[in-house]
């Protein structure tokens, strides 16, 4: 090995992502995702037989592992869909989260804390309310909304001086809070008895997994990160300020706007299908960044799979802790979240 | 070769720059000097197609520079932008590493070429920067710092270096680095700058040639024997200057006077 090999070697192997370092954490949180649903399905308010049912989950619901009729539908008809709109919205929340965060330059953004999770949620409500007999509406809308409470955030956020951090998180708390009043009046259109499933909704609830809205959101939450890591190295130039970036090559407003696009597509899928659920958007890509550096290009998948084995989890605690009554999943994720905030808000 | 041709830039209504003209040859430094609000800094984003002209026109390489896309800009003019905060935990090397975005290939990923990072630990070397490649940006000292935005432009393999008071808040020695890399890349590779400064003797050592600039007009441009004429640098900054010689380099040295020194005291 000559000189110039041996610095090579030294350079490539420590202080920045490699592919190879990249596909090493996303195969590792890949197979520990995995593992997690295959757990956490086997809890449940119903006890089934842990060998039946693991062997009903890889022949993929095929009959004659010993498992009921009935048993083999709570496992593959109820609680596996469950599990997958966990992981697809938990990917999706992380995965938006950390691009949204590169892209205003804070480390603080969220979609929930930015008021964009109840953007979507308004635009949920109104598709609910006024287009209830076209289910394609209620993701449109709710993606139209999280749009729009994006941009209202960021022109809010934007004063003479610049974006700071602590602008952009009074913004969005306006937002919200402006927002939350909004869903308040339109929940007053409805009838008593929708109005319970309403609230529950509101805070998270991924018992409505069934039918398209799931294949919606695995599809969706899939193919944007994808579309996020393929723009992960120009917000690595972003990260650090858009002047920069531009002087060094980016198309700053060509990429601006697709990752906006896309993080609140990925917000608009997962509000569409389970409601809020708040910080998995924040804490999943300050652990990912803590752990592995901020390379977009390795914090943006790593993120995705670890948000989705986050809510896999939080959704787990939520539908066994008071068993057979439910939490809403949004409610075990603050609880979580709200301390780990703090504790980064201080830390930083 | 870089070249400007009386042009105008605004900020609304306002003139920043106004019916200027440089050339940045191959080799050459040249400084910017002018009094704060003179329009330096946005002489230098227009000149990296970051505005819009109003009148005139930029010529890359005897092209206009709306010909080229933003890559193409990027590989052949690199910036160094007053000190920015970097807010996420990011390596030296990662920072570094940015410098050769626009060389990056048709991979979808983008991830550094052999090349890439080879090109990038020979200015760390350079730059004196590659035993602390591993330290993240934001516990860097400033002079530190300093060195890596440079380093960042010095990997983009630019021919035309524009730098944005490179020494501002740098003690004498980090200022004597900063400027002697600037001038070993010029002297060693042909790369032509353009350094924005307001120590006018500093300038007076390093420069080929100066710009002195005010109110977006320019008042002076050549050598920096023509420009440092006590009556030009009085005209720009309003107080009265001594112009007398270095008794070592020989070249301008600019004294101000201080004609009622009771009120410093």
């Amino acid at each position: 090995m000559t000189v110039t090999e041996g610095l090579h070697m030294t350079v490539l192997g420590d202080a920045r992502a490699t592919p190879r370092r990249t596909a090493l954490i996303c195969l590792m949180l890949g197979a520990a995702l995995l593992a997690s649903i295959v757990l956490v399905s086997l809890f449940g308010s119903e006890r089934l037989p842990a060998s039946e049912s693991l062997c009903t989950l890889f022949s993929l619901g095929r009959r004659g592992c010993g498992l009921s009729a009935a048993q083999t539908a709570i496992l593959m008809d109820i609680r596996l869909p469950r599990i997958l709109l966990a992981a697809a919205v938990g990917a999706s929340l992380a995965a938006a989260g950390a691009s949204y965060q590169a892209l205003l330059r804070n480390p603080l953004a969220e979609p929930y804390l930015l008021g964009i999770s109840n953007g979507a949620a308004v635009g949920t409500m109104l598709s609910l309310v006024f287009l209830g007999q076209f289910a394609f509406a209620r993701p449109l809308l709710a993606f139209g909304g999280a749009l729009l409470a994006t941009l209202l955030v960021y022109r809010l956020a934007a004063g003479r001086t610049g974006t700071t951090p602590e602008r952009l998180i009074l913004s969005g708390v306006i937002v919200t809070t402006f927002l939350s009043s909004v869903i308040v009046f339109v929940t007053t259109l409805l009838d008593a008895t929708r109005i319970r499933s309403f609230t529950f909704w509101l805070l998270g609830d991924l018992s409505g997994s069934a039918g398209n809205l799931l294949i919606v959101s695995i599809v969706v939450s899939i193919l944007c990160t994808t579309v996020l890591s393929f723009h992960a190295r120009s917000l690595n130039l972003l990260m650090l300020g858009e002047r920069d970036a531009f002087d060094l090559g980016v198309e700053v407003s060509r990429v601006r706007f697709t990752v906006f696009i896309v993080a609140s597509l990925l917000v608009g899928s997962s509000v569409a299908s389970s409601g809020s659920v708040g910080y998995v958007g924040l804490v999943v890509p300050h652990l990912v960044r803590l752990s592995f550096g901020s390379d977009n290009r390795l914090t943006i998948p790593a993120a995705a799979l670890l948000g989705a084995m986050f809510v896999v989890i939080a959704d787990t605690l939520a539908r066994t802790l008071i068993a057979p009554r439910e939490l809403p999943v949004g409610a075990i994720t603050a609880i979580i979240g709200a301390p780990l905030f703090i504790y980064l808000l201080r830390r930083g | 070769m870089l070249e400007a041709q009386n042009i105008v830039a605004r900020y609304g209504s306002r003139t920043a720059v106004d019916s200027v003209s440089l050339t940045l040859s191959a080799g050459q430094i040249t400084a910017l000097i002018g009094p704060n609000g003179a329009g330096k800094s946005t002489l230098l984003r227009t000149l990296n197609g970051g505005m819009t002209l109003v009148a005139g026109v930029i010529l890359l390489n005897g092209k206009p520079l709306e010909a080229f896309a933003r890559r193409e800009i990027a590989k052949h003019i690199a910036v160094v932008a007053q000190e920015s905060d970097v807010r996420f935990p990011v390596t030296v090397l990662e920072f570094v590493l940015g410098g050769r975005y626009a060389w990056a290939g048709g991979t979808t990923w983008g991830w550094e070429s052999v090349q890439d990072v080879e090109s990038v630990s020979a200015v760390l070397r350079e730059t004196s920067l590659l035993e602390m490649r591993g330290r993240l940006m934001n516990e860097l000292s400033g002079g530190e710092r300093q060195r890596s935005v440079l380093a960042r432009a010095l990997a983009t393999e630019a021919t035309h270096l524009l730098l944005d008071e490179p020494t501002a808040n740098l003690d004498l020695s980090h200022q004597a680095t900063i400027l002697s890399l600037v001038r070993s890349r010029c002297n060693r590779r042909g790369v032509s700058a353009l350094v924005i400064t307001h120590d006018i003797n500093l300038a007076a050592e390093f420069a080929d040639n100066v710009l002195l600039l005010k109110d977006g007009r320019s008042l002076a441009y050549g050598p920096p024997q023509e420009v440092f004429r006590a009556e030009l640098i009085e005209q720009a900054f309003a107080i009265k200057v001594l112009v007398d010689q270095h008794p070592m380099s020989t070249v301008p040295r600019i004294t101000p006077v201080h004609e009622d020194r009771r009120s410093f005291r």
